[in-house]
């Protein structure tokens, strides 16, 4: 009980130093966003009353304050560039970039597993030469240029999608879906093949226990052990893994929505720091800031399930 | 080292090497001058004369990555050379001494390090703006935390070794002790770490100049000729293909040479 306390509370506190930080950072920087909203030869009068709108010239602590009162009612400012609240700007993307992750981290799972279950089997020198090699091959791929080479194969060679023909998911889902599949698998290969290795590692050192040849002895098949006991213990490097690697999907689709033209929250993100649209990119960044703490919160909860002996 | 250690080192050090002669040769000389335009090669196919081919400028696309992959090699090196050198020496004290300082340190040092680097990057960029120093800058500021860490944790092994306590015994300061004595048995691991680091930056510093949020034109980058060459994919593939490929061997080639390191 008094774990689950303490971890609640480290939550709600990295919550708000996230935000109190990115708030600040956002305010101290040079450039005044209004000036750049209203263009260089606006008046200085234009920008103090477009200033005290949106309440820029208000002190520090009292913005601070105000702009977490918004947040808590799902407001997040007015965004500079589109005139319209930042939510509304961000609303129709956020599907998109949280579908391909999704299905980037579906991908992940259903590969990563079958491929080092059976890759663990390997043993001989020159065959952990081949797997190190080819492993560390997928690893190396940018996801972006993973993108590229499948648009360049799958969409322009072979015809199985056409590039850049996007279909909004509110129209058809499937169509959507099947788009979303290649965004999902340019991600999601470099980070399998990380995975692998994880749990490839993790069986292979696992089947030198002691449990492992107990079990044998007892009459168990290959199986059974490795699901019934090796599993399990293997999955503790996995699952912390795990909290990282949805936070590297997420920095990936934020590059790979650009390959595949999605409209996602990651092509938002990069044309609004080109257009100093502060209220926006502060916005995005404080969601994605949030479903990674978030994530790594119940990873951490999920991990003291799996090994009791844990003390986070 | 074990065989097959031994086996994935050599070739991580001959395609390092290979990607090394290609930038040190582009400080020197370039085949033809990167950005020089002529109507009459455009989208040139891979030749003799040109062996990577020519952009969609005409533009020969060798030279072009020879001066890119020397950009992608002095920002990776910089960075990581920040955050390996700032982040040792905050480690190694915060480790050495522990104390309420380690403790608050670590706490925040967790919490960046839960975020990916090429977002930490992108506030930076929108903090600050782009261009060549900034991102040098900002990467190597966002590498310090992964540093601090993997030192901190070698230095609270190390310091109640028998090999501390007895330099301590013989009468050497906090400050000898840390430097001359432990620092150089962290050699391996941080010297592991210095590859990880430097692959990240190379990525990190990829994805950026492929979002135009990079190093801005005329300094060459790999990034961003692969984000022209999307446009020109099916015609000329080979634009795509030559700065990706030098990407994927160099980050290849030192995962392998620091993955027989371990």
């Amino acid at each position: 009980m008094k774990f689950y306390v303490k971890k609640i509370c480290t939550l709600f506190l990295t919550l708000f130093l996230v935000m109190f930080l990115a708030f600040t950072a956002f305010r101290i920087i040079p450039g005044n966003s209004a000036q750049i909203a209203l263009g260089l030869d606006a008046s200085d009068e234009d920008v103090a009353a477009l200033m005290h709108e949106r309440g820029l010239d208000k002190p520090f602590l009292e913005s601070f304050v105000s702009y977490v009162g918004g947040l808590l009612h799902g407001d997040a400012g007015i965004s500079m560039h589109y005139d319209k609240p930042v939510m509304e700007v961000i609303k129709g993307r956020l599907p998109v970039t949280l579908l391909t992750a999704f299905l980037a981290i579906f991908l992940i799972i259903i590969m990563a597993f079958p491929i080092g279950i059976l890759t663990s089997a390997i043993k001989h020198p020159a065959g952990e030469t081949v797997f190190t090699l080819f492993n560390q091959s997928f690893m190396a791929v940018p996801s972006f240029f993973m993108g590229i080479i499948i648009t360049l194969i799958f969409g322009l060679i072979l015809k199985f999608f056409s590039p850049g023909g996007y279909i909004p998911y509110n129209e058809d889902l499937r169509g959507c879906m099947k788009y979303l599949f290649w965004p999902a698998l340019a991600i999601a290969l470099p980070k399998t093949a990380m995975l692998v290795r994880l749990i490839r590692t993790g069986i292979q050192k696992e089947l030198t226990k002691d449990y492992v040849r107990t079990a044998k002895s007892k009459g168990n098949n290959m199986f059974r052990i490795l699901v019934l006991h090796v599993m399990k213990n293997a999955m503790i490097p996995v699952i912390t893994f795990f909290g990282m690697m949805i936070a590297e999907v997420l920095a990936g689709s934020i590059v790979v929505e650009k390959v595949f033209s999605l409209p996602g929250l990651g092509t938002l993100l990069v044309s609004e720091i080109g257009a100093r649209d502060y209220p926006v990119v502060q916005a995005i960044m404080l969601y994605i800031a949030f479903t990674v703490i978030i994530i790594n919160f119940i990873v951490d909860l999920t991990y003291k399930r799996f090994d009791k002996r844990v003390n986070v | 080292m074990s065989k097959e250690k031994k086996t994935t080192f050599i070739i991580g050090l001959v395609l390092v090497g290979f990607v090394l002669l290609f930038v040190l040769a582009g400080f020197i000389h370039t085949p033809y001058n990167p950005n020089t335009m002529a109507a009459s090669l455009k989208f040139a196919k891979p030749s003799l004369s040109h062996p990577f081919g020519c952009d969609n400028m005409g533009r020969d696309v060798l030279s072009r990555v020879m001066k890119g992959a020397s950009t992608t090699f002095i920002i990776g090196m910089s960075t990581v050379l920040i955050g390996l050198v700032i982040g040792t020496i905050i480690g190694s004290i915060t480790g050495y001494f522990g104390g309420i300082v380690d403790e608050i340190l670590m706490r925040l040092n967790d919490t960046l390090a839960s975020f990916p680097s090429i977002l930490m990057a992108l506030v930076f960029v929108a903090l600050f703006g782009t261009g060549k120093y900034k991102i040098i800058i900002a990467l190597g500021v966002i590498f310090i935390p992964s540093f601090a860490r993997i030192a901190r944790s070698e230095y609270i092994v190390q310091k109640n070794l028998d090999y501390v306590s007895n330099a301590r015994l013989i009468g050497a300061s906090n400050f000898r002790n840390i430097f001359v004595h432990i620092l150089p048995n962290t050699r391996k691991i941080m010297l592991s770490s210095f590859t990880i680091g430097f692959n990240n930056a190379v990525l990190a510093e990829a994805g950026m100049s492929y979002m135009a949020l990079g190093v801005q034109p005329p300094t060459a980058s790999l990034g961003r000729m692969l984000a022209e060459s999307q446009v020109y994919l099916f015609r000329a593939p080979w634009m795509a293909l030559a700065p990706g490929l030098t990407i994927v061997i160099t980050v290849l080639g030192v995962s392998l040479i620091g993955n027989s390191l371990k």
